[in-house]
């Protein structure tokens, strides 16, 4: 990726670096090693994105396959155990692999760039959230390509009930992959998310002030709160289950005084928050779009922010929404229904403000403004059905039916996914210069959205009309064959949807017309920067003005102009542009913890000489972990400055010791 | 770098920063919030199967020895006071009071540490409750040995903090080999704490199960020779290492990182206080 590559003078002091040889800074800005040991913002969003479309791709593909089965009565496409894994892998893989990581793709490329930073606080700490991504991403999905009968992909459902993934119930690897994957994931979303808590609100440029933060930056700090809050539960319920399976423990194990309700109040008070931590980034993006598209500021921003973080702080008390049927008392019932009915309002005073915004605005109808305006109408079918579900009598009808299926598409697809196609169209210019075309970009939009509807909308009747979730054929004689059959005609619609989009993103990508930095007439500072965006970002710390900040600096120029050369005059005799030194440790350290994980899920301990082996594999991967980390350490957080002349081309680079 | 320009560092806002608050703290702060919530995930997992045990299983009166555990308890907290000192010498910048104030947390993190060794042993050996026999064997252990996991982080965090004091400054002699020195300096360190904990572990061991001292000590001496012998020579090799050589690169500047760890160990103490109470002293009331 040319775009984001940029030569940066060494002067010979650092290249004849005075410091051990293992301890030397890798200095590569182009080829495989530059991207292994990149600490940059960008190049490290970008890596992200493309690693969430390749898992959306599986994910989709994988999605394909359950509509295709269920295309008519007692198919035979999958046997029911493929089924099992079919349906596990795909609700695992879009949550974790395909849209956490597109929203955090987002993060790290946008949000330093909307608060005037030049990178986030801690750039290694960010490498290494990345590869430990990267590594969850391959314990989750080894059990492919090993044999079924003892391995195998993951099976238990996304949510694992204990104790159906006990040992007693699945004694194959398969669920170790599950439990080990989803355990790195966290740790990797742990990290990334206190390294953004603390960009935002440390690294925010002079006159940032909170209340002037853009919403999408705004979203990512709650969001990062939600996952550091969140995470932990998941977390300990997945390191008892461990126990359970690796350790004999009881936790869920009946026989000896375990309770399979506990696993399930553990995961839900992880599982809620984590459906807004799907749909807070999503919208994010949303309130940036569609002030952008109607040409008028966002209506009633404090509005809109306070929603957000109300949003986040129910959504830690509405967990047992998803228990309702297990017989929890009234009280308890009544209390979790009310909390659920309580988080509708905050959500509803958002969709209020996005028309508010479009409302009298001077709509431009460009690609990014179709996605986000089917985003508002189908995340507002999603929500009403969610609303319905509030009432936990017509849940106990609707619990694990096709109707709950239809109900978090509508907010998934329709709610999240959107937004973030729109993103990826609002910001693909900024990211790489070029442009989709109109044409292409809106016959996608309306492709995905008609396949989309035609999908999902039956399974609401399907629902209603007794079909159980997670079950991989039906009799024909349920009355549920035709609205199936148009459910997976309408799946298929949706992958051609999805095809076309991706195609034209490389087609785009590669031959796509090239357009300069500001292309939409943006508000937010992102928009300020030349195309493509320097390492450094910012060649002078803007200083913030207004909470639209590029826009009024369009609107003072010469104001601007005038603050910017003082400004750039002071930078230069603090010393230049400050940039981190790349690192190989924290890919290190994710290889470690990578080695470990495979030692703790994929071997056995039996028979001999099995714990042997599988102590050694783990020890080694915590052995390599520590090494990563000690040298992360000892190599310390030095850097490079570098001096730009007027037209921000590099003059000067020089080293130093912090 | 370790002369003039200290003497203006405000330990308490950094100008570099939009809040005044150094990064790294922040990231403490918001890491430790994250580590809540795992303890109280784990420490409601014990309390909720305590409320709802399964019928004949452990009595915990009968399993805890209540003295040990408030001597090790007590320990911990004396540990935090000497991490506090630890800080306020750094900030200070007088590196060898910081230094021993490491010393002696790591002292005291590894007596807690023993103590819980010598606790588990008891538990699966005396008392028959191992993790996979019963329900509270299997919250208990994993509750302690989770904080017992961070009690040990912290203390090979303490360790190699101490080591890195030692990092010659530039233009110091020594700064070549700074490297190759930090390596086996931790070595050693790791490994006096390791042969301590097993030498002392096993000292205590065979007095308990000795008819009289003078045997059980003789019999020590000479099964345990080599451990002991290995780990005084490791001793030796800490005393070396740590003899004066000239300017070290460690002063108020490190002290965010120094205070950043002892945000961590002071957490971890304050867990501990948690899980004593809930899981110790409330079956006492």
């Amino acid at each position: 990726m040319d775009a984001l590559a940029k030569p940066a003078l060494l002067t010979k002091e650092e290249k004849a670096a005075a410091k051990p040889r293992l301890l030397a800074h890798p200095t590569a800005k182009t080829g495989l090693m530059s991207w292994l040991t990149t600490v940059d913002h960008k190049r490290i969003g970008f890596l992200y994105g493309f690693f969430a479309l390749c898992f959306f791709l599986v994910g989709g593909f994988e999605a394909l396959l359950i509509r295709t089965q269920l295309m008519v009565p007692n198919n035979n496409v999958l046997t029911a155990q493929q089924y099992n894994t079919m349906f596990t892998m795909h609700g695992t893989t879009m949550i974790f692999l395909a849209i956490m990581p597109m929203s955090a793709a987002f993060f790290n490329f946008i949000m330093p760039l909307q608060i005037g930073a030049r990178d986030v606080a801690f750039p290694r700490l960010n490498a290494f959230s990345l590869w430990t991504f990267v590594a969850g991403a391959i314990i989750l999905n080894i059990g492919w390509f090993l044999p079924t009968a003892t391995h195998g992909a993951p099976d238990g459902g996304w949510f694992g009930y204990a104790p159906l993934t006990s040992r007693n119930f699945i004694p194959k690897h398969s669920i170790d992959y599950w439990v080990m994957g989803l355990q790195l994931l966290g740790v990797a979303s742990i990290a990334a998310s206190l390294n953004f808590i603390v960009t935002i609100i440390n690294l925010r440029a002079p006159g940032m002030t909170m209340m002037r933060l853009p919403v999408f930056t705004w979203m990512t700090l709650v969001t990062s709160f939600l996952i550091v809050l969140s995470f932990p539960a998941i977390t300990i319920a997945l390191v008892e289950l461990m126990m359970d399976r690796q350790f004999g423990t009881n936790f869920f194990e009946v026989s000896n005084g375990g309770m399979p309700i506990l696993w399930q109040h553990l995961f839900w008070v992880f599982g809620h928050p984590e459906v807004y931590i799907l749909i807070l980034p999503a919208m994010g993006v949303i309130s940036e779009i569609l002030p952008t598209f109607s040409r008028k500021p966002l209506f009633g921003y404090p509005i809109v922010v306070f929603s957000g973080a109300c949003i986040g702080f129910l959504g830690f008390g509405v967990w047992s929404h998803h228990m309702f049927t297990t017989g929890m008392g009234t009280v308890a019932t009544a209390a979790f229904a009310m909390a659920t009915m309580a988080i509708a309002v905050p959500t509803g005073v958002k969709i209020f403000n996005w028309i508010g915004t479009i409302w009298g605005g001077h709509i431009q109808l460009r690609t990014p403004m179709m996605f986000a305006l089917g985003f508002v109408w189908m995340f507002m079918i999603g929500g009403l059905s969610g609303v319905m579900h509030s009432a936990a009598p017509a849940d106990a009808q609707q619990q694990d039916s096709y109707f709950v299926i239809a109900h978090f598409h509508y907010v998934l697809i329709g709610g999240s996914l959107f937004a973030l196609l729109a993103g990826i169209h609002y910001w693909f210019p900024l990211m790489f210069g070029r442009k989709v075309s109109e044409f292409w970009g809106k016959l996608s939009f309306w492709v995905i959205f008609v396949g989309f509807n035609v999908t999902f909308f039956p399974m609401h009747f399907l629902g209603l009309n007794g079909m159980p979730r997670r079950t991989f054929t039906y009799d024909s004689n349920m009355g549920w064959n035709t609205a199936n059959f148009v459910s997976t005609m309408g799946a298929y619609v949706l992958g051609i949807g999805v095809f076309i989009y991706f195609a034209v993103m490389v087609y785009t990508y590669l031959k796509g017309e090239r357009v300069g930095g500001d292309v939409w007439d943006g508000r937010t500072l992102e928009w300020s920067l030349p195309n493509p965006v320097p390492e450094y970002n910012y060649r002078v710390i803007p200083t913030v003005h207004a909470r639209d900040a590029w826009w009024y600096e369009k609107h003072h120029q010469e104001e601007i102009k005038k603050e910017q050369s003082e400004h750039a005059k002071a930078e230069e005799a603090h010393g230049g542009i400050h940039m981190p030194f790349q690192s190989i440790w924290p890919l290190v350290t994710s290889l470690g913890v990578l080695i470990g994980a495979i030692g703790i899920s994929a071997l056995d301990s039996n028979p001999a000489p099995g714990i042997h082996i599988k102590l050694a594999t783990t020890l080694i991967g915590g052995a390599v972990m520590f090494l990563g980390v000690y040298f992360w350490s000892l190599e310390g957080n030095e850097g490079y400055h570098i001096h730009l002349d007027e037209n921000g081309n590099v003059v000067e680079g020089e080293h130093d010791h912090h | 770098m370790s002369t003039a320009a200290a003497a203006t560092i405000d330990h308490h806002h950094d100008p570099s920063t939009s809040t005044g608050i150094p990064n790294k703290k922040l990231l403490m702060w918001a890491f430790l919030a994250s580590d809540c919530m795992f303890f109280g995930a784990l420490i409601s997992t014990h309390l909720i199967y305590r409320l709802h045990p399964p019928a004949g299983g452990l009595e915990p009166k009968q399993v805890f020895a209540p003295e040990l555990t408030s001597f090790s308890t007590f320990i911990l907290l004396m540990s935090s006071l000497m991490m506090a000192l630890a800080v306020t010498a750094i900030q200070k910048g007088n590196v060898k009071s910081c230094r021993w104030s490491l010393l002696t947390t790591i002292f005291f993190g590894m007596i807690f540490l023993g103590c819980q060794v010598f606790e588990f042993t008891e538990f699966v050996e005396a008392k028959n409750m191992t993790i996979s026999n019963s329900l509270l064997g299997s919250t208990f252990f994993t509750l302690t040995g989770t904080h017992g996991c961070h009690v040990a982080i912290g203390v090979l965090w303490l360790s190699l903090m101490y080591v890195r004091s030692f990092k010659p400054a530039v233009g110091n002699p020594w700064a070549k080999s700074w490297l190759s020195h930090n390596l086996l300096h931790a070595g050693t360190l790791v490994a006096a704490l390791l042969l301590s904990l097993k030498v002392v572990i096993s000292l205590v061991f065979t007095l308990k199960e000795a008819p009289t001292f003078g045997e059980g000590f003789s019999y020590f001496l000479s099964h345990e020779f080599v451990f002991i012998a290995l780990a005084l020579i490791a001793y030796g090799g800490l005393v070396w290492f740590a003899r004066p050589r000239g300017a070290v690169q460690f002063d108020e500047t490190n002290a965010i990182d120094v205070e950043s760890m002892g945000l961590y160990w002071h957490f971890v103490d304050i867990v501990w206080i948690v899980i004593f109470t809930a899981v110790y002293l409330l079956e006492y009331i």
